[in-house]
């Protein structure tokens, strides 16, 4: 095999998958496009096992009933502390040692809440376990980049439903990242999380059943993030009349209450008494329909709209090749979109198959995720401490699931190159856990292909220890940049 | 910490920064003597400059071979006296005062039997008792427990498996249980990982250098941002710079004597600590190896006030790869060498003495004219340890737990 032959292999593994494991180089390097395309061939390839997880539904139940046990709890001590404190106080007469019992109502019923766990957490760390699992046991791990990647863009944050994150990415990402964009927009969209977290389940129509009696109405929300985040993009043309029409058409889009169904609680639901009712315009065209289909169809149509196909093509490229993507690449991409009503697998093997895919030296950082992963894999292990990770995560300023804003994490090197001194620590911390078993050089020979430069060589061969030897090549360009 | 379990938790097994052994039997032999020995192991990676912490101030050719680096009596500060002819580094009062106290040995030119000068090798060798590298995957210190007969375990749990086998150094590696603790803080990646770092950048991705570059100098004002507040694993990370590695090196080896402390504890364990590659600006009686042996001096005053009691049966021995060359480098700094030093501190040794057949510093005496010539096998101090303190069996010395050592006789003598 030539030098190039590796370097290719080793150039799909870091740009395209989670970075090379032992022996992936040599199992890819005959072919490597033609692996990676094999990879997005197989079967319920995106799909994850997680036969002990709930489903968002029942989770989000789980974490309502606790809430609720927690409150009612809480009131009792509360009421028993009060009152124990009231009879000491009748007892004693004592006007002083009143001030003494004061607070200790709230502290009892802080006591009693704390003591019914939290099912969000565990549930939380198991979804990120095996979802971790997934990205360091892929033999190239390019369709886990892509759920990784829409997950993103579909974003939904932990910080507001964190029982649900893993859920929802189970559910309305994976089954559709190599399916048609349409029906990965109606999934996330549809989601009981995404409807949380943009707030949707508490926005009604001014003229709805629900709304007439109210002070509270519309919310835009996820209206506008469908538009400006989803789908069309920022400042494709839309106007803030669009964005109403829109976010009256959702309204109505919200859960099963999980307090009183025990069943199907915490479900999608379409409520007709919190629906705007009558026609609404949204892009010039006038949607009819008063039920769920009203909403449905508006999504249909962004889905097939040209700024759409451009705007997904553009984020695809811009993450997995160069922040400043090739413009021939993204209009290959963008039109294979179009031309294949938005089917998610013939855009991704257009961007694998264009030679711009290729040809981008590799300059890109990679977030702190993907490089977490490649430094992992290149070690050979497949299994990784839920709780380490999500820490580590915590520590380069991308906690899971937990992107800044709707918006997602960032994709550009600007925003995470700072974070370089703390990669530096995780490294450190990660080297000092496995330099026991991890011989740098032989992964630098199995691992890499020996694809790296001298100045890496020599500078992993005068280490002082293996932990710094390690260091040293999980912080190196090779494993930061591709 | 919370020391009220006599095991680590599952957290604090989840790195290991040292290990302990599970090993709840106690040795029966040393049982039988109405003994409950205890021994810890440090391995100090990256070749300590033997010289540079215990220096021949009575060799005619010291003051020649390190100029104004040489460690003298009369020096500021002042080498600590330790037998007429070595002083000790003024960095280390401790393990002066252990010596003065007859609770210290030094054991000078010595290495293993490693004559090569690359660190992996070099403590695969020290580790693994073995020596050719990366022949097995299993320690000398593991290997002597293997061979140690029981006298009844002293706590059932102890034959459980904490944290796991991978992230355990070498030394303690092989069929004896072990368990991993973590360090409260995590050790930020230290000056020397960093300034290398920092030099491979300016080589290969100027981008990146300029990035870290700017951690630097926050780091050299002191300055901590929010994110200095993050947490992992529960753990802060240690305060940056040699305050930090005082810290983490107190922490970690006073961790280990806890353990080592409890009557159903464990016996025997082991502890790594990183940084002792002084390519540049090593100093002398200050600078960055006096640092490192001031942070190694507190880890050993640490134990010894953790051991409580127990430090009457306590020994602990400090052991690194090789040493370093006779002569200053170019850069301030010495480089790969072979000959050393061995500390061994405990209240169960028959200390205040430097052990030591000198070879002399003269060029012809130099290892390959460069490095302090070895002249006592490491082996023989450990098989010495492991004989009269553990009481392992003395022909298993030789067939399992250092094959190839035949020759290699245990010194006599290291306990009272």
């Amino acid at each position: 095999m030539s030098r190039s032959a590796k370097a290719e292999a080793a150039l799909a593994l870091h740009r395209f998958g989670m970075g090379p494991r032992p022996g992936s180089i040599a199992a890819i390097e005959a072919d490597p496009r033609g692996a990676l395309i094999a990879e997005l061939d197989r079967p319920a390839i995106s799909e994850l096992a997680a036969a002990n997880l709930p489903s968002s539904a029942k989770a989000f139940r789980a974490v309502t009933d606790a809430f609720a046990k927690r409150q009612a709890k809480a009131i009792v001590a509360k009421k028993e502390q009060d009152a124990k404190r009231q009879q000491m106080e009748e007892a004693s007469a004592m006007t002083e040692g009143a001030a003494q019992g004061q607070g200790t109502g709230e502290i009892a019923a802080k006591m009693a809440a704390e003591a019914v766990p939290d099912p969000g957490r565990p549930i939380y760390l198991e979804e990120a376990r095996i979802r971790v699992a997934a990205a360091l046991g892929a033999e190239i791990g390019f369709v886990e980049r892509l759920v990784w990647f829409w997950s993103n863009h579909f974003c939904v944050s932990a910080d507001k439903i964190r029982s649900m994150s893993g859920a929802y990415e189970r559910e309305a990402i994976r089954p559709h990242v190599l399916g048609r964009f349409t029906d990965l927009l109606l999934a996330t969209e549809g989601h009981p999380a995404m409807l949380f977290y943009l707030d949707q389940t508490v926005s009604m129509g001014a003229n709805s059943t629900a709304g007439i009696n109210r002070t509270r109405g519309l919310n835009e929300n996820l209206a506008r993030e469908i538009l400006e985040l989803h789908t069309l993009g920022v400042r494709t043309g839309y106007t803030q009349d669009d964005v109403i029409g829109f976010a009256n058409i959702l309204t109505g889009w919200t859960l099963v209450p999980p307090g009183d169904n025990p069943e199907h609680g915490g479900e999608f639901t379409f409520n007709p008494r919190l629906h705007e009712p009558g026609a609404q315009k949204v892009l010039g065209k006038s949607y009819e329909d008063e039920t769920v289909e009203q909403g449905r169809a508006v999504l249909r149509d962004l889905a097939a709209n040209p700024a759409t196909a451009s705007h997904v093509a553009t984020k695809l490229a811009r993450h997995f090749v160069a922040d400043t993507p090739p413009p021939a690449l993204v209009e290959r991409m963008a039109k294979a979109f179009l031309d294949t009503g938005g089917d998610l697998k013939q855009v991704t093997k257009v961007m694998v198959s264009s030679d711009e895919a290729w040809t981008q030296p590799p300059a890109k950082l990679k977030r702190p995720g993907e490089w977490v992963a490649g430094m992992v894999r290149a070690t050979g292990l497949t299994q990784a401490d839920p709780t380490r990770y999500t820490d580590g995560q915590v520590l380069l300023g991308e906690p899971l699931w937990r992107p800044p804003s709707p918006k997602g994490f960032p994709d550009d090197e600007a925003s995470w190159i700072d974070g370089m001194g703390r990669r530096l620590d995780v490294a450190n911390n990660f080297a000092e856990r496995i330099a026991g078993r991890t011989d740098p050089r032989e992964v630098i020979e199995t691992v890499l292909g020996s694809q790296v430069s001298p100045e890496v060589k020599q500078a992993v061969g005068r280490a002082e220890s293996r932990q710094q030897a390690l260091v040293l090549l999980f912080m190196s360009t090779e494993f930061q940049r591709r | 910490m919370n020391f009220r379990h006599h095991l680590p938790t599952r957290r604090e097994a989840l790195i290991g920064a040292g290990s302990l052994f599970a090993w709840s039997q106690m040795p029966r032999l040393a049982r039988a003597e109405g003994r409950d020995p205890r021994m810890l192991v440090i391995v100090l990676r990256g070749a300590l400059d033997g010289l540079g912490a215990v220096a021949p101030v009575g060799d005619p050719d010291w003051i020649a071979l390190r100029g104004d680096r040489a460690l003298v009596l009369d020096g500021k500060p002042p080498a600590l006296p330790l037998d007429g002819f070595f002083a000790l580094n003024p960095a280390m009062p401790n393990l002066h005062r252990l010596y003065k106290a007859q609770q210290a040995t030094i054991v000078h030119a010595i290495a293993t039997p490693y004559r090569e000068r690359s660190h992996f090798d070099g403590q695969d060798v020290l580790e693994s008792g073995i020596a050719r590298p990366g022949a097995v995957d299993t320690g000398w210190l593991n290997r002597a427990l293997a061979e140690l007969a029981s006298d009844g375990r002293v706590d059932p749990r102890g034959s459980r498996v904490l944290g796991v086998g991978s992230v355990t150094p070498l030394v303690v590696r092989g069929r004896a249980p072990v368990l991993s603790w973590v360090p409260q803080k995590l050790l930020p990646a230290n000056e020397d990982t960093q300034a290398r770092l920092l030099d491979l950048y300016k080589h290969t991705d100027p981008k990146l250098a300029v990035a870290l570059e700017a951690r630097v100098r926050l780091a050299a004002l002191g300055a901590t941002g929010p994110s200095d507040a993050a947490m992992v694993d529960g753990a802060a990370l240690a305060a940056p710079g040699i305050a930090g590695v005082r810290a983490y090196f107190a922490e970690a080896a006073g961790t280990a004597a806890r353990f080592l402390a409890k009557p159903d504890g464990p016996r025997v364990g082991a502890v790594g600590f990183i940084g002792w590659d002084t390519h540049i600006n090593e100093g002398a009686a200050s600078g960055q190896l006096a640092n490192l042996l001031g942070a190694l001096d507190g880890a050993l005053a640490a134990i010894e006030t953790n051991m409580g009691d127990a430090w009457r049966e306590t020994v602990v021995a400090v052991i690194t790869e090789f040493g370093r060359t006779a002569r200053i480098n170019g850069t301030n700094g010495t480089d790969h060498g072979t000959g050393t030093v061995a500390f061994l501190a405990g209240g169960a040794l028959r200390g205040g003495r430097v052990v030591a057949d000198w070879p002399g510093l003269k060029q012809a005496q130099l290892y390959e004219e460069r490095d302090l010539k070895p002249t006592t096998d490491l082996r023989a101090v450990l098989k010495g340890l492991l004989r009269d303190h553990l009481r392992v069996d003395e022909p298993a010395l030789a067939s399992t737990v250092f094959p190839d050592s035949i020759g290699v006789a245990p010194i006599a003598g290291l306990f009272g």
